[in-house]
């Protein structure tokens, strides 16, 4: 049960996009930009990752599976290893760039104030241009905000995590803008 | 000077919606719908919440800025905006808004940590369902805000005349493209 009366029973944030449309639309729109337009040097899959990354940190159970199951969709992955990137990206066999990508995020998590110069200077010896680098934070700071959206209102979310890898190929179809929130 | 060349010399988020004004449109439409809304909360209302998180995230330029604009709505009451940054429980606000920024306050620690007893109290000051709602993604996005500010090392003005000229451009404009355009 939600922390309010959305007038409808759906999982994690679409409930309250459903309740209130009008901040839904932009959004929405911020995700399609963010992470799954194709005008980006990262990948949907690293993108998607990033977002995952940080709601795990966050502990946003709803939003790391969605996020998570669509970077195992894109990245023809398993759960496994998004499961591992999630406990310690420098473990993984990720990109160096990524991983240096990640610190920058993982920071973010935390508080703007915690990147440094030199995290910066990491990623960009990595090969990581200025525009990854701001859509890197810009993701993980939009993470910072869904996730709260989402649980700050108390939604539920199904607990069967196959339920978000089943649904992926469909999400990522339709994309963030053009998709039903009853469906 | 931020970590990124923003090509730019804008203070503040500016120069990175001007760096990227792809995702600075949605933005600055969500800031526009959650802060210059007048159903329910008032701008004053949710200039103060924005304020607060900013002040609680240690985000030195939203904090200010968006305390200018509160106190701008307020008639140049700089002090009030002040109380509520560092003693909401003290200051001469309404019940219901102690009991927004009380949530709000939850939010920027974590989403989890709001409870059913937060909300059923802002519920008991007059609250709707609606004020939550806008109260929590207020808190959400400013967790956003303050942290793509600081986390891409923005340029933090310390002129302070240069902020109460912002307020009244926002007071009268709203958000959108135009704060990062040039020319405006």
């Amino acid at each position: 049960m939600a922390h309010i009366d959305l007038g409808n029973d759906l999982p994690g944030i679409r409930g309250p996009m459903a309740f209130r449309p009008e901040t839904a639309k932009p959004l929405n729109e911020l995700a399609e930009i963010l992470l799954r337009d194709d005008d980006n040097t990262l990948s949907r899959g690293e993108r998607e990752l990033i977002g995952a990354y940080v709601s795990s940190l966050n502990d946003c159970f709803f939003c790391q599976n969605v996020h998570g199951g669509l970077a195992q969709y894109y990245m023809q992955c398993d759960m496994p290893f998004i499961d591992a990137i999630k406990r310690d990206p420098m473990a993984t066999s990720l990109s160096g760039k990524m991983k240096a990508l990640l610190v920058i995020a993982g920071k973010v998590q935390a508080s703007g104030k915690a990147v440094t110069a030199a995290d910066v200077a990491a990623a960009r010896e990595q090969g990581a241009t200025d525009r990854e680098i701001h859509d890197a934070v810009l993701i993980a700071a939009a993470f910072c905000m869904f996730n709260r959206y989402v649980d700050g209102l108390g939604t539920w979310a199904p607990q069967d995590r196959q339920y978000y890898v089943n649904r992926a190929p469909q999400r990522a179809a339709e994309g963030y803008i053009d998709f039903d929130l009853y469906k | 000077m931020p970590y990124i060349d923003v090509h730019n010399d804008l203070p503040g988020i500016r120069g990175l919606l001007a760096f990227r004004p792809e995702t600075a449109g949605p933005l600055g439409q969500l800031a526009n719908l959650l802060l210059k809304d007048t159903e329910g909360l008032t701008p004053t209302e949710r200039e103060l919440i924005a304020t607060y998180v900013s002040y609680l995230n240690d985000c030195f330029y939203c904090h200010i800025s968006h305390g200018e604009i509160a106190s701008c709505y307020l008639g140049g009451d700089r002090a009030l905006v002040d109380q509520v940054r560092k003693d909401y429980r003290q200051a001469p606000v309404s019940d219901k808004l102690k009991a927004l920024l009380a949530i709000a306050e939850k939010v920027q620690q974590s989403g989890r940590s709001v409870t059913p007893a937060d909300v059923a109290a802002a519920r008991e000051q007059g609250a709707t369902d609606r004020d939550i709602h806008d109260t929590v993604l207020i808190a959400a996005a400013f967790c956003l805000f303050n942290r793509y500010v600081d986390g891409l090392g923005a340029t933090t003005p310390t002129d302070m005349a240069g902020y109460e000229a912002r307020a009244r451009q926002v007071a009268e404009k709203g958000y959108g493209d135009h704060v990062f355009q040039v020319n405006h």
